[in-house]
């Protein structure tokens, strides 16, 4: 016996309009930023309200897609237009301190860069003139040490690591140990240093290579963790085929991996030679400043242009604004070098890596 | 079994071999024995510091004794360091999402070295910006909160109704923008490793974009949001330029994000007082360094438990 169930025609459903909900016009959300844009343009320029009122009075209009979406389109789409407006202001909201910073820097800083600001020192030097050549050359010969100390430690570590450890109790710890010194705090690193060379020089010592040795604390745990990283990506048949052909462990390791693995480990080095070369309170500690050129890491103190930065702003003495000025000329060229190096790492491992991973 | 077949047996080891595992091994050894050097090192200059009277130390500390000291540039640098991971994870979450689930896909890796960016700026410089810049575009704004919602202990502003821009709200905000690009970085990696048929079956069951975000992403990426905070944290427990260029500290305690009274924190009091320290007043620096190496440490210590612990339930398996 069968029944069929017949549906009365009216009792259809009307997929027309359930599948698809009553929906804002797609173009909308355009149609209210550019609108909200507008707005904040002219009120910032036109009126007297300023840069950041108009900025927060254009955001607010922009609420008004969320409301339309609330009352023609149902709660569910309404909070999905909520959230999306939210995240992308987040990101805005990101944004302004990077526009804020690197305009302001460059618009007070290039002024101040000539010739004579990067060929001469602080030495006598009172009120106007006088430039960053101390600073360039403390900053670069501190860099160049810590580099020198941190590489091999780190890659040999890295190798040790890869290679060597194999996931032995050793290696976890150092794992580990790589993973506490990313935390420490630059300036317990200062200390460190400090606490080290006042045993060796007496109290109040001032060095440029203590400067290099907490650089080297710093530096340490980011080329290990970058040049593992590159060692781990070296394919193992590339190991086993030098094995297989009778080549010891170490001319393997020489010759095999890290040729593989050398351009990513030269953009870690140089990442990590970015990283440093901005730190202010380790050498605030132990390198100290001074007025005049030296180029002895192992005598007297060392100025740096993150520690000159520091004092030609926060101390400046009087009339401050010839002082204040260099503080943002020698913080322009800081940047200038970080930027550059970030550049030169990106371009080493756009050209230099290996083919068919690009 | 003749001397020659024990040998065979086991692989040659040559002197190279030797040489290079034994390099490798040290460099290893060397960097447990750094780390051992700086809790010691520390220690041997610290203790002088900790173990003085309050007599001996005199006027630096204002006649008190180390832990009488130490303890409001503790709260200084803890509730500093909360104040700016409060402000910074939403909007680090925020931007992550935006770069991974929101921006065109094209965009994406653009994006996310643009906020890299963020990170190659030496602290100095955001310690220049919050000092010449930030604090006083800030001041109107405090003013406001102050006459609106002074009520609030948090924004009650000076005695006279007035407010400081060089306040401890200020040293937050930039030591937030600081954390900002690694919390971020970390964030947008995890996202980005959401599997791909979890975000698909949302949307085919007719999720909008924010409940597959929901649904799938944050429960995918809850450990890794947790630990990256923690990063954060430990980064701004430690940061010392951006809050010594930017505070005026006066060593006190109190909940008052505006006033002009500030506790100050360890590293910039140390920053800030060490270039001139000598005697007795260094070993007490060096002592409060110890305990700020100490309480990082316990923050880095328990973003990986965290981790650890979460690793199994995050979905990820």
């Amino acid at each position: 016996m069968t029944t069929t169930l017949q549906r009365p025609p009216s009792e259809r459903p009307d997929f027309a309009t359930e599948l698809r909900d009553s929906r804002l016009p797609l173009w909308l959300p355009r149609a209210i930023l550019l609108g909200a844009v507008a707005v904040g343009l002219a009120l910032a320029f036109l009126s007297p309200l300023n840069i950041p009122q108009a900025v927060i009075i254009a955001w607010l209009l922009m609420w008004a897609l969320p409301i339309a979406s609330r009352i023609v389109e149902g709660s569910r789409k309404a909070t999905d237009r909520t959230v999306t407006l939210l995240v992308t202001s987040a990101f805005g909201l990101a944004l302004i301190p990077l526009g804020s910073i690197l305009g302001l820097v460059i618009s007070k800083g290039a002024p101040q860069l000539s010739a004579d600001f990067f060929t001469f020192s602080m030495r006598n030097v009172v009120g106007e003139g006088g430039g960053i050549y101390h600073a360039l050359i403390g900053t670069l010969l501190i860099t160049a040490a810590a580099t020198i100390i941190s590489v091999p430690i780190g890659l040999f570590t890295a190798i040790y690591l890869v290679e060597y450890g194999a996931g032995n109790r050793l290696s976890r710890w150092i794992t580990f140990l790589v993973d506490v010194m990313t935390g420490i705090p630059s300036i317990v690193a200062g200390l460190f240093a400090y606490a080290l060379f006042v045993i060796f020089f007496g109290e109040g010592v001032r060095l440029g290579i203590g400067g290099a040795v907490a650089l080297s604390v710093l530096m340490v745990p980011i080329v290990v963790r970058a040049c593992e990283e590159m060692l781990k990506l070296v394919p193992n048949e590339l190991r086993e085929a030098a094995y297989a052909l009778g080549v010891p462990k170490w001319r393997t390791v020489v010759k095999i991996v890290l040729p593989t693995a050398i351009s990513g480990i030269v953009t870690g080095v140089t990442l990590s030679i970015a990283r440093v070369i901005g730190e202010t309170a380790p050498l605030l500690i132990i390198a100290g400043l001074t007025d005049s050129v030296n180029f002895n890491l192992f005598g007297e103190r060392m100025a740096t242009l993150p520690v000159f930065t520091y004092y030609s702003v926060k101390f400046p003495g009087v009339p401050p604004e010839a002082s204040i000025d260099r503080g943002w000329g020698a913080a322009l060229v800081l940047i200038m070098i970080v930027m550059l190096l970030n550049l030169v790492a990106r371009a080493v491992s756009y050209f230099f890596s290996p083919k068919g991973e690009r | 079994m003749t001397e020659r077949e024990k040998s065979a047996a086991r692989p040659v080891r040559r002197l190279g071999d030797r040489i290079f595992e034994g390099l490798s091994t040290s460099a290893g050894i060397l960097i447990l024995l750094t780390l051992l050097g700086v809790a010691i090192f520390l220690t041997i200059e610290g203790v002088p510091g900790i173990t003085a009277s309050p007599e001996e130390l005199g006027s630096k500390t204002g006649g008190k004794g180390f832990f009488a000291y130490v303890w409001p540039l503790v709260f200084g640098t803890i509730w500093a360091a909360l104040i700016a991971l409060v402000i910074a994870v939403p909007v680090s979450i925020g931007v992550a999402l935006y770069i991974s689930h929101y921006a065109p896909p094209r965009l994406s890796s653009t994006l996310g070295y643009i906020v890299d960016l963020l990170a190659a700026v030496p602290s100095v410089v955001y310690g220049l910006w919050g000092l010449l810049f930030l604090s006083r575009e800030l001041r109107p704004a405090y003013q406001w909160l102050a006459e609106n919602l002074g009520f609030i202990p948090l924004f009650a502003g000076n005695d006279n109704g007035g407010v400081s821009s060089n306040s401890i709200l200020t040293a937050s905000l930039v030591l937030a923008v600081m954390i900002l690009p690694i919390m971020t970085a970390i964030c947008r990696e995890i996202f980005l490793q959401t599997p791909r048929l979890h975000e698909e079956a949302a949307l085919a069951l007719g999720a909008t974009r924010f409940e597959m975000v929901r649904m799938a992403v944050f429960p995918y990426a809850r450990s890794g949001i947790v630990s990256a905070s923690m990063l954060g944290l430990g980064r701004a427990l430690g940061e010392t330029m951006a809050v010594a260029m930017v505070l005026s500290a006066s060593g006190v305690v109190t909940f008052n994000l505006i006033g002009s009274t500030n506790p100050s924190t360890i590293a910039a009091n140390i920053a800030l007082q060490f270039p001139e320290a000598f005697g007795l007043y260094t070993n007490v620096l060096i002592a409060t360094g110890l305990v700020l190496f100490v309480i990082t440490f316990a923050a880095n210590f328990a973003a990986r438990a965290i981790v650890e612990r979460r690793k199994d339930f995050s979905g990820a398996n």
